[in-house]
């Protein structure tokens, strides 16, 4: 199990982690989700021993990061945001270069890596500098597995990757937790909340939410309309001027309209935008989405 | 009545020694549109964009941009478009308006008629009083919001971003959005590259290219009806796994 307890990072003047406090279950595949800046990096960094906190503790199975950070290094594997594998060696390289250092073989753990190794076995000769970005990313993550460890750390492992290989690595993460292997993994994409077990919002270095995807959903206070017209660009600088209007941003190919009322029919809305001389108007009841509850976190925020 | 076409793509064949790049590709893009081009790494997409802003030639086919045709008058064609990428946006060590002033050196735009137009943009931004800071000294979000206000400082008739609101907070990506469609009110038309379904769900109407063709053009709605998906990523995922 994973406990962390009110750790907190400055750099200079920049407050990048704040007293952020959680626990991951053993063989969990928990997600921290948050925009560019929002302190994901940072708190990677403390977890797999690279930086020390300012203040507060973390417990690894047991282990602290930073008294017993050889120990760490032992029991994780860690894929950086960034593809730091060496470009001038090949895939082979890189990887018996992993098992090497960890004092095991390829040979050992290959059922482990198997199902990812496989894809980019045939192209194994060639150098890490030459493969496409979701090739890097498996040879990446083959690399972090190679030693067995029993906590997987992924720094954005999907950011620049396209929506197939996106999809394949989620499906390789599961594949990973069936293993018993326990996943920590970071994204700034919304949408790839729903595929974890439990996810932290945070921004701003702070933690705003440690749920389940559908819980954090479930929660939401109040009612969302779907809104479309022939203008949505107009239809939003109308609806904002509203008395009653709570919120209302885009949203896809609507927008996403909040009242103060507790009370609002679909039709009050619908005639309001007609009388604004807006046509074509449908307005509709939805289920909020991941994203709509993260603007709902942050507003009540700076509030 | 028929709407003005800026981008007219007929028969687009782009060829690398045998690999073929860009396979008969064919659609158009209206005035003041919100254009979605999307498809895998790999699809095709870099190289049609590339051509459309005249930076490489159709190996065969007709491509017009701004009413002129990029094989012919691809300097033309320069003039009136504005790019805007995710990685490289702005010089940090320059200040908010020395950045401006460069972009529309280089865009030709008269002194006078830089002024008048880059003090209102910056008014709109709310960042006029603060036009000497750095850049380096602004956060992620506005820097991508001044990206995009440089982008249509010159007012090009198209502004092409590539992958534009990749990683900001959905807050912002909403501010940002709201610019797109206020550039597309005023009749710039916006073409948007990215590998991100849900940016895709913003545009009025989107391609998705496949091994170098057009697999699909339509309203998001139409696609996700079309393909019985709930969302771009469903509807992207069954044409391109």
């Amino acid at each position: 199990m994973i406990e962390i307890n009110a750790i907190s990072k400055a750099f200079d003047n920049v407050q990048a982690v704040k007293e952020v406090s959680l626990q991951v279950d053993e063989g969990e595949l928990f997600g921290f989700i948050g925009p560019d800046g929002a302190g994901k990096t940072t708190l990677f960094r403390m977890l797999n021993s690279l930086i020390v906190p300012d203040a507060g503790s973390i417990s690894l199975f047991g282990l602290d990061p930073v008294k017993q950070y050889k120990k760490v290094r032992q029991i994780i594997g860690y894929m950086p945001g960034k593809f730091s594998l060496y470009t001038d060696l090949s895939i082979e390289e890189n990887l018996s270069f992993f098992a090497t250092v960890f004092g095991t073989t390829i040979e050992e753990n290959y059922h482990l890596i198997e199902d990812i190794y496989k894809q980019i076995e045939p192209f194994k000769k060639r150098l890490a500098g030459q493969l496409s970005g979701g090739m890097k990313q498996k040879l990446a993550l083959s690399c972090a597995l190679i030693h067995k460890p029993k906590l997987l750390l992924l720094d954005e492992p999907t950011t620049g990757v396209d929506a197939v290989s996106r999809r394949e690595f989620w499906d390789m993460l599961k594949a990973l937790k069936s293993k018993g292997i326990t996943i920590v993994v970071s994204t700034p994409y919304m949408d790839e909340a729903s595929l974890c077990d439990r996810v932290a919002l945070m921004q701003n270095g702070k933690v705003h939410a440690v749920e389940k995807p559908q819980v954090i959903v479930d929660q939401f206070m109040g009612n969302i309309f779907a809104v479309k017209s022939n203008n949505n660009y107009k239809s939003l600088l109308q609806l904002r001027t509203w008395e009653h209007c709570k919120n209302v941003y885009p949203f896809g190919e609507s927008l996403h309209y909040l009242d103060h009322r507790s009370k609002v029919s679909e039709k009050e809305i619908e005639n309001f935008l007609l009388e604004k001389e807006l046509a074509e108007v449908e307005v509709a009841l939805v289920t909020p989405d991941i994203e709509d509850c993260f603007i709902a976190f942050t507003q009540t925020e700076t509030d | 009545m028929e709407k003005e076409k800026v981008i007219i793509v007929k028969d687009l064949v782009k060829k690398f020694g045998n690999f073929i790049a860009n396979d008969h590709l064919n659609f158009h893009v209206d005035k003041g549109e919100i254009f979605g081009f999307l498809g895998a790494n790999g699809a095709g997409k870099t190289t049609a964009m590339r051509i459309l802003c005249g930076l490489s030639k159709p190996s065969s086919g007709l491509v017009e941009v701004a009413g002129f045709n990029v094989k012919t008058n691809a300097e033309d064609v320069k003039k009136r478009i504005g790019y805007m990428s995710q990685k490289f946006s702005l010089f940090e060590d320059l200040t908010i308006w020395e950045n401006m002033r460069f972009f529309s050196t280089v865009y030709g735009m008269s002194r006078s008629n830089f002024k008048a137009r880059g003090q209102l943009l910056l008014q709109k931004l709310n960042l006029f009083d603060e036009r000497n800071r750095l850049v380096s000294t602004l956060s992620l979000g506005w820097k991508q919001k001044l990206a995009f206000t440089v982008a249509i400082l010159h007012e090009p008739s198209i502004v092409f971003l590539d992958e534009p609101t990749g990683g900001v907070d959905p807050i912002t990506r909403r501010q940002f959005w709201e610019m797109i469609y206020e550039a597309a009110d005023d009749g710039i038309t916006v073409f948007v590259t990215t590998h991100y379904m849900d940016e895709a769900e913003y545009c009025n109407r989107v391609t998705i290219m496949v091994d170098g063709r057009i697999d699909a053009l339509d309203t998001p709605s139409e696609l996700k009806k079309q393909f019985k998906a709930e969302s771009m990523n469903e509807v992207f995922l069954s044409l391109a796994r």
